[in-house]
């Protein structure tokens, strides 16, 4: 047992490390690090640094752009971009519609949207929640209906995440409404300047403009745009659903936060009560990232993908995300009304969504209790 | 890096599991709390033929060289099993007299530790001290040692005790000199307070540092022995909510029932992980504050999740988890023991904020 890097592993995050310094734009870093509003050429501008650099995407297959690096290689480059403070990497296209087309897609689709994924020349959305299918996503009820060679789609998507940047979207659509309501679903891929599409903000609770309702009215996608079979839409998504969970832990991300916390709550450290609650924070931070890394190790060995256990650290993780925005905002001086100050506290609201969004933390229980303790 | 046990490793975590299983079975148990002695000397033998008993000690004295990594697997068993005999306080005595002891002591008590004749203990615990390394009261005049020291764990059965005292002042002492008053712990570990009255020692090396060291090292594999423990409460539980049917099903169809079990294996894996950082780091930090750092971090963890875990899982029984006849009990008294020793969650959140 050794909980240590090796020097190869560290090498390679000394490597990582010092590039994101040259080449994380100050300006961008800066806008993290204020909590201000990404735009979309922010997201963009930084998504083609990383492509330049051919580190955009570097679980893709070596052909399709992938770096070859391995699990703990990967898990170190992102807890890097975490801990930097690098812009997000919007995952629609890179990590969900790409492992989706890697895994079902024909040569034709891979050929047409991978590069312009890996470029973000396409900016991509993903259509799953709706008004009445929220945790219990088989339920869905946007109809697809084949004419000749395309699908006509009817019906509504609700929280979609950057719809109102999106070239594409990727929908779940229900192609049969027979009994088995599982078999009926089918996995489309959108264009969304097709006539009969409408995008209307959803503003969130702290003020910000990031989902979106999108309705589709008598839309025509082309029948080539069906990813898998027709009706096999379900085994798509639950494929899908593994790949999301294993970035929802943010290490990287929560250790910046956490040292930001620190600094920030310097003043308040003699408060034992705060400070205790700081400490058990850390404390479960640091057991996140041990988990996290046997879970890799793991992987690493076997080969094998993620089982249903690393729920846990999708769980734990937005656990720590929200423990840590709501200690800043009670470190903050509750008569400032700065701008950083008032960023902070609509940061807490803000992450209350963590819990809710990529399964809610109860479905991700239900998940581990399922599957993991065969209940 | 690698989490994975060596094959040594490995095979005597196999064996001291093999050993449990047919030895140590809970009626088997509860004979050898019962007993006079409170431990089984049959069963210490074979720690000490296995190897637990020499595994830490310098080679130099018939020991292994091994560290708290390599007994990661055995503490683990232990935490399962419920293991009541003085392996952690033995270790920990010659740890120190390893470290401090002068060629002719470590000559004179180590080779004997490690073939199992001889069992230590650390006497260090006063009434009042609280966890407080530093806050010792007995008296050392030369050698002469005055004091009382209080829980000594494995005392009663020990042939030498290692003593400390007022300002990191450490002294091996024959255990026949001191006035011992034996008692049983809540979790049927026996343990006794000690009056030195003019007991001649033999003087350690090192000081307070050395005393840290020391119950780093104890602190770490209770945090092994506990993630064992922990482990054994949740698939007890978790098999408990499959086969307790009521209203017609197993409890265990019960959403609000799944979700709490849930939220117990995952915090036993959470307690798993610090165990390892603390073993880890007890063996691998050249600096003591990482070391120091890493333990606290792990003890506080373990102690919350050992809590957490302890209630719950008693909870999930029912009134069965209440009762002595039942494994699951005794797990909850050796958990919330744990949760304590060497220091609660409290004592540890000051230390780390202190590092």
């Amino acid at each position: 047992m050794d909980l240590n890097y090796s020097q190869d592993e560290l090498s390679f995050r000394d490597e990582v490390r010092s590039w994101l310094e040259s080449n994380l734009p100050q300006d961008l870093r800066q806008k993290v690090a204020d909590y201000a509003h990404l735009s979309k050429d922010d997201l963009v501008r930084w998504h083609k640094i990383l492509a330049k650099q051919g580190w955009v995407a570097p679980a893709w297959p070596k052909e399709w752009g992938g770096t070859g690096w391995n699990v703990v290689q990967r898990y170190i480059f992102e807890e890097e971009l975490g801990y930097v403070g690098a812009p997000p990497l919007i995952p629609f296209g890179l990590t969900m519609c790409a492992a989706v087309l890697l895994q079902f897609g024909t040569e034709a689709q891979k050929k047409k949207f991978l590069p312009r994924i890996y470029n973000c020349d396409d900016f991509w959305c993903q259509g799953y929640s709706e008004p009445g299918s929220g945790s219990d996503l088989a339920s869905l009820k946007t109809r697809a209906v084949r004419e000749k060679d395309s699908y006509v789609v009817n019906g509504q998507k609700i929280w979609t995440t950057l719809a109102h940047y999106a070239d594409w979207i990727f929908c779940l659509v229900r192609t049969d409404s027979g009994e088995k309501r599982q078999e009926g679903i089918s996995f489309l891929l959108i264009d969304m300047k097709t006539p009969g599409i409408t995008v209307r903000p959803l503003i969130l609770m702290d003020g910000a403009h990031e989902v979106n309702e999108v309705f589709f009215d008598d839309v025509k996608v082309p029948a080539e745009n069906l990813v898998f079979q027709e009706g096999k839409g379900w085994t798509v998504a639950k494929y899908l659903l593994g790949y999301e969970r294993m970035n929802t832990g943010r290490i990287g991300e929560s250790k910046r936060q956490l040292a930001k916390l620190k600094a920030y709550a310097a003043p308040r450290m003699d408060d034992l009560r705060f400070r205790d609650r700081l400490s058990r924070l850390e404390v479960e931070l640091m057991a996140l990232e041990i988990t996290n890394l046997r879970f890799l190790d793991r992987m690493r060995r076997s080969g094998q993908p993620p089982g249903a256990d690393v729920s846990m650290l999708k769980i734990k993780g937005t656990e720590i995300q929200q423990g840590l925005t709501e200690l800043m905002m009670q470190a903050a001086d509750p008569a400032a009304s700065d701008e950083f100050s008032e960023s902070i506290r609509k940061r807490y609201l803000s992450m209350r969504k963590t819990t809710i969004y990529a399964g809610s933390n109860e479905i991700q229980r239900n998940i581990i209790a399922k599957m993991t303790l065969g209940l | 890096m690698n989490f994975d046990y060596s094959e040594e490793q490995q095979l005597l975590a196999d064996s001291v599991r093999r050993l449990l299983q047919k030895d140590y079975g809970f009626e088997a148990r509860k004979k050898m709390v019962a007993s006079k002695e409170g431990y089984s000397p049959e069963v210490w033998a074979k720690f000490a033929e296995m190897g637990l008993t020499a595994l830490p000690l310098p080679s130099d004295y018939g020991g292994f060289g091994g560290g708290a990594v390599d007994l990661m697997g055995v503490m683990d068993a232990f935490g399962e099993a419920l293991v009541v005999e003085p392996l952690v306080p033995t270790l920990v005595g010659a740890l120190l007299v390893a470290k401090g002891g002068s060629s002719e002591l470590k000559q004179a008590i180590l080779p004997a530790v490690a073939e199992g004749r001889m069992k230590l203990a650390l006497a260090h615990g006063e009434l009042g001290a609280r966890y407080q390394l530093s806050a010792i009261k007995t008296k050392a005049s030369g050698t002469k040692l005055e004091g009382a020291k209080s829980a000594v764990l494995g005392a009663p059965m020990a042939d030498r005790l290692i003593v400390s005292t007022h300002g990191g002042g450490l002294f091996v002492v024959d255990a026949k000199n001191v006035k011992q008053e034996p008692f049983t712990t809540l979790d049927q570990m026996r343990a006794a307070d000690l009056m030195l009255q003019a007991v001649e020692g033999i003087p350690l090396r090192g000081g307070l540092a050395l005393i840290e060291e020391a119950v780093d090292f104890a602190t770490a594999l209770a945090c092994a022995e506990a993630a064992g423990a922990m482990k054994f409460a949740c698939d007890t539980t978790l098999e408990y909510l499959k086969t307790r049917k009521q209203f017609g099903v197993p409890i265990g169809t019960f959403q609000a029932l799944q979700h709490r079990i849930v939220d117990l294996y995952i915090a036993q894996e959470q307690a798993r992980s610090m165990a390892c950082l603390a073993c880890s780091k007890v063996d691998s930090s050249e600096n003591p504050a990482d070391r120091a750092r890493a333990v606290s971090a792990a003890k506080i963890k373990i102690a919350d999740n050992a809590r957490l875990i302890s209630q719950e899982a008693v909870q999930l029984h029912g009134g069965m988890g209440m009762s002595e006849e039942l494994k699951i009990s005794h797990t909850f008294r050796r958990l919330t023991v744990l949760a304590q020793q060497y220091g609660d969650a409290d004592h540890h959140l000051e230390r780390f904020a202190s590092l």
